[in-house]
């Protein structure tokens, strides 16, 4: 069985990593190539770039922020940011990305999603989807969480499941960089519905909140701030997830 | 040392470009059936489907010199769907022949744990240049078994074991992908470059 992955998040605008707290007030964190190094010398399982650049400048650099990455890297690299249509997939696994993940394009236009499996196949698929919770529910949120569509955040992971993603990066709005917990119903409702893997994203703090998350029914734990700010390491919680009988790569 | 990657067109090439160039190889692509022939180690990428791997080779002319390339036991490295390709059929694509190199045929994932398969698993070596260790697998289909001939390695998704790899002389296929398997696939990838090579 594959093992349970924890997964370094850099979100970079004009080619340097920023974070915020729910997708505003950014800062700066860091070089990318630098940290994408660093977090794999600390048994990253992966990585995952998502390109939150303004303007169009921002995004031309993001290629070559992204092959640089790659020659530093041999684990697998996720990119997202603005993938519209087929021919910015490519682009970017030209570059050197494994996988390609859409948001915002995919709810717009969702045939993108087949389009994207049947040219570049289903492992290359990722979507990812921001939700927000609405009373018992969760609706979808885009362009960075400043518009609500309408749309059942459960439904839409199945609807793009079934369209052939083949993973799915789910980031609740509500938690994203508060380090109040992953939101485990949502990922225990989408793991109810969907048989692709499920990447947990939005809220960690540390180990407890990876494991509660994982045994929801997540196959990743994604977290960026943690990293960046220097208060934890990747090592140290796999050590910590290992302990209590989670089985992660050493 | 020399490294030739066939283009395949859906997969992505750079990961498996920069993993050997950073062991030091200089790598180029082609698509060229003579290219391909007499490519001192030649690399059989692949992603997406059956089908559309198939056809790519097909389309090229690289049907034959691929078979003649194994039968002559010249240093190929499969990977992904470069490994899947060597078999007889498909699962994923009925009624497309593969190259029948290996005479086994590629299966579904046991779906009780999520699939695709995505993601580091478990490699059982039985000896060859595989050791035992982690590998990144992103796959949805497998061999369950080979012939006698052939030396896999095995790993485990949902209650089913499924071929991570096999060897045989100066081939090298496998399931996961090394070049994205860190320190461990950089090694066995290493060993396959320093292997035979004619």
């Amino acid at each position: 069985m594959v093992s349970r992955r924890i997964i370094p998040c850099l979100d970079v605008r004009d080619g340097r990593v920023v974070k915020g707290v729910q997708f505003q007030g950014l800062r700066d964190a860091g070089d990318p190539v630098e940290l994408a190094a660093a977090y794999a010398a600390q048994g990253a399982d992966e990585i995952v770039v998502l390109d939150v650049s303004a303007n169009l400048e921002g995004r031309a650099a993001r290629v070559e922020t992204v092959s640089a990455i790659r020659r530093e890297l041999a684990i697998p690299l996720t990119v997202g940011g603005g993938v519209r249509t087929i021919e910015d997939a490519a682009v970017l696994l030209e570059a050197g990305a494994d996988k390609v993940s859409t948001n915002t394009a995919a709810v717009r236009r969702p045939e993108l999603v087949s389009e994207l499996a049947r040219r570049f196949g289903r492992q290359c698929t990722v979507i990812a989807v921001d939700a927000v919770r609405v009373g018992q529910s969760w609706e979808v949120v885009i362009a960075s969480g400043s518009t609500r569509t309408g749309i059942d955040a459960l439904d839409w992971c199945a609807a793009v499941a079934d369209a052939g993603a083949g993973e799915l990066l789910v980031t609740s709005f509500d938690r994203d960089g508060t380090r109040s917990g992953y939101d485990t119903e949502l990922l225990a409702a989408i793991r109810s519905r969907v048989n692709i893997p499920l990447i947990a994203s939005g809220g960690a703090a540390g180990s407890a909140h990876m494991v509660a998350a994982l045994d929801a029914g997540a196959d990743a734990v994604l977290a960026a701030s943690i990293f960046h700010d220097g208060e934890t390491t990747v090592a140290t919680l796999k050590q910590e997830l290992a302990r209590v009988g989670v089985e992660v790569r050493p | 040392m020399e490294v030739t990657i066939i283009q395949t067109g859906t997969a992505n090439l750079a990961s498996v470009a920069v993993a050997f160039e950073r062991l030091g190889a200089q790598v180029t692509m082609t698509r060229d059936p003579a290219g391909v022939r007499d490519a001192k180690r030649l690399v059989l990428p692949g992603v997406g489907t059956f089908e559309a791997g198939m056809d790519r080779l097909k389309g090229d002319d690289l049907v034959e010199v691929l078979a003649e390339r194994v039968d002559a036991d010249r240093p190929t490295l499969g990977i992904c769907l470069g490994l899947q390709l060597l078999g007889v059929a498909s699962d994923e694509s009925p009624g497309v022949d593969g190259l029948r190199l290996i005479t086994a045929r590629v299966q579904p994932l046991d779906d009780s744990a999520p699939v695709p398969q995505m993601g580091w698993n478990k490699v059982s070596a039985n000896g060859g240049r595989i050791e035992d260790g982690w590998a990144y697998f992103a796959n949805s289909y497998a061999f369950t078994t080979v012939p006698p001939a052939w030396t896999p390695a095995m790993a485990m998704h949902g209650a089913r074991s499924f071929v991570a790899a096999v060897e045989r002389g100066s081939l090298l296929a496998c399931q996961f992908h090394p070049e994205l398997s860190g320190a461990w696939g950089a090694a066995l990838l290493s060993r396959w470059l320093e292997g035979a090579s004619w």
